[in-house]
């Protein structure tokens, strides 16, 4: 009698046959993922390639056009807000502020999903989010006001609020946008710290294909006839795939122990 | 912790002075000790009845509508996520001007001035919630860009238009013997008011229908996205807010005619003192435009006595400095 063969580990996130359109184009078609613990994935196309739309269906923001969005073992419609809180969560590609507000209380926000109806947050969670602002490399912005940072500053406190959040699944839509070059690494290297260390998946969209093959374990590319390409980085970015994606010429070169990716 | 019941105490004790002020000063000024005498053990005298019959629910409504007006103004702000929204630009005020100068066109009573108010602002409330339901349960979050809710402003704002223009109609064609009262109301002026009961309750039920709401609210701030991804649900809240404010401001138009920057002006100010906690802010707005409000209409009663002023002409006249200093002050901060 042989063994009875390990039961395949669930993934945190997965989509069977997800059909996203908007308006008359359709945008993905027939995407079957599985997202497991662990695990960078890159979401990689062209301007309006479906990157936003399809990370806001997976957090739960737009409902898809056909197939389904599963969390764990629930499908993501049937989970409760408030649990779902404590298990995925978002940053949106572009932040706008009404109203002034400290960046350490706009930290504390992404503490919401935890607290009951009446509490107020505590010592923890406060410590909690000058925790997440010392990971951004903000250690002393806590009572600046946002509508007073620059743009990198002001994303760098968005991924920190996401950070205080503490989801099991980060989906983060370009959150490299205005950041300069050495939070660019700081904030990916973290990212990748929390994968591959705390079990956390992380799903981002990212046009520096640099970055991407270098920080991400898969890749997803979306845009191109037929169903999208997906699987590990090396099987994903090639450069046949990767030019029609685009509609640009793109070459591979290697740089001493580094896969750099050139336009033509 | 305790910066909550310091701010808490400082703006309770600022209303009961305003209270105190109210009650004493008058064509028949009574002294401030006698005040709280004949408040506690009233006789027979003159002061007595004047202090219970005229000053009391007079005071008692402006609080309540000060603080309605406040408070409303505060959720419209969240809601539209816009520091320029005032608890009148969804045109819950012109539908209740309507009403009123309707019912004073013809020559009805106070009575049905109020109900007259009181229908034109619900009528108003439930033709923009028709027509911007879909912004209001907004489901796709297609581009943050789109997350100031638009339609329901722009719903609100031509709803807003459409009713001034019937004001304009109706002053146009009342009879010169009626003019004047329909411009004090239009105004704003509590010298109608029969029983402060309304405005009072209404803040009650107002209250404790928001709190519960508001550390929602502050999530909402960030935009609909973030709010739902931290498990806020943002077609309810919004809905509810919506709702509320614009009971709030039906009943305090239909109480004291449209006063405006009350909405606008306390909740502004108190932002730049005590921060944008809602849990904190709210019952703040409503301490803070119920002594507001309280003030300015004690002056409109005494600057030039015997003769009233129109509440709302004072409170323009404190309101529109005011609010121009913030706005440079914010621009200054960019």
């Amino acid at each position: 009698m042989t063994a009875a063969p390990q039961p395949a580990v669930e993934p945190i996130l997965a989509t069977r046959e997800l059909r996203l359109r908007a308006g008359p184009r359709t945008l993905v078609e027939g995407l079957s993922l599985n997202i497991h613990r662990g695990q960078l994935w890159c979401v990689l196309g062209a301007n309006g390639s479906g990157k936003t739309s399809l990370l806001h269906c997976l957090a739960g923001l737009r409902p898809a056009q056909g197939g389904e969005v599963k969390l764990q073992d629930r499908l993501l419609a049937d989970w409760p807000p408030l649990e779902a809180a404590r298990v995925r969560g978002l940053l949106p590609q572009a932040l706008h502020d009404a109203f002034s507000a400290s960046a350490l209380d706009v930290v504390l926000m992404g503490r919401h999903p935890y607290l009951e109806r009446w509490a107020w947050e505590s010592a923890a969670d406060r410590a909690l989010a000058l925790q997440a602002l010392h990971c951004v490399d903000l250690d002393g912005f806590a009572q600046r006001d946002v509508l007073t940072l620059s743009g990198g500053e002001r994303q760098r406190v968005g991924i920190a609020a996401l950070l205080a959040q503490d989801p099991t699944v980060l989906l983060l839509d370009e959150p490299l946008a205005h950041l300069d070059l050495r939070h660019q690494i700081g904030v990916l290297e973290h990212l990748e710290l929390l994968a591959r260390r705390d079990g956390k998946a992380v799903v981002l969209a990212l046009h520096d294909l640099n970055l991407a093959h270098r920080f991400a374990t898969h890749a997803l590319l979306l845009g191109g006839p037929g169903a999208p390409r997906l699987g590990p980085v090396a099987e994903v970015m090639t450069e046949p795939a990767l030019s029609l994606a685009f509609g640009h010429a793109v070459s591979r070169v290697s740089v001493g122990a580094r896969t750099l990716f050139v336009p033509q | 912790m305790n910066r909550r019941w310091q701010i808490g105490f400082v703006l309770a004790g600022l209303s009961a002075l305003a209270f105190l002020v109210a009650l004493s000063v008058g064509s028949n000024s009574i002294a401030p000790p006698e005040v709280l005498r004949l408040l506690l053990q009233p006789d027979a005298s003159a002061n007595a009845d004047v202090l219970h019959g005229l000053r009391l629910p007079r005071a008692l409504a402006a609080f309540g509508t000060g603080a309605l007006l406040a408070v409303a103004g505060a959720l419209l702000q969240v809601l539209l996520r816009n520091p320029l929204a005032d608890p009148y630009v969804l045109g819950t005020s012109g539908g209740a001007a309507v009403g009123a100068l309707l019912a004073m066109l013809v020559g009805l009573g106070a009575a049905w001035v109020q109900f007259g108010a009181f229908g034109g602002a619900l009528l108003s409330i439930v033709f923009v919630f028709g027509i911007a339901q879909r912004d209001l349960s907004r489901h796709a979050f297609a581009g943050e860009a789109s997350q100031t809710a638009p339609r329901l402003l722009l719903t609100g704002v031509m709803c807003a238009a459409l009713w001034s223009a019937l004001i304009a109609l109706l002053l146009l064609i009342a009879p010169e013997a009626r003019l004047r009262g329909m411009l004090f109301w239009l105004s704003g002026d509590l010298s109608g008011v029969a029983t402060p009961w309304w405005p009072l309750a209404t803040l009650g039920v107002l209250l404790l229908a928001t709190l519960p709401l508001a550390r929602g609210l502050n999530v909402l701030l960030r935009g609909p996205a973030i709010a739902h991804t931290l498990g806020v649900d943002v077609r309810a809240l919004r809905r509810k807010t919506y709702l509320l404010a614009s009971l709030a401001t039906a009943v305090a138009v239909t109480t004291a005619g449209s006063i405006g920057f009350v909405g606008l002006v306390v909740p502004h100010a108190l932002r730049l003192l005590i921060g944008n906690d809602q849990r904190i802010l709210l019952p703040a707005c409503a301490f803070g435009g119920g002594t507001l409000l309280l003030l300015a209409d004690t002056a409109a009663r005494s600057i030039v006595a015997p003769m009233q002023l129109p509440v709302g002409v004072i409170t323009a006249l404190f309101g529109v400095p005011t609010f121009l200093f913030l706005l440079l002050r914010r621009a200054g901060q960019r």
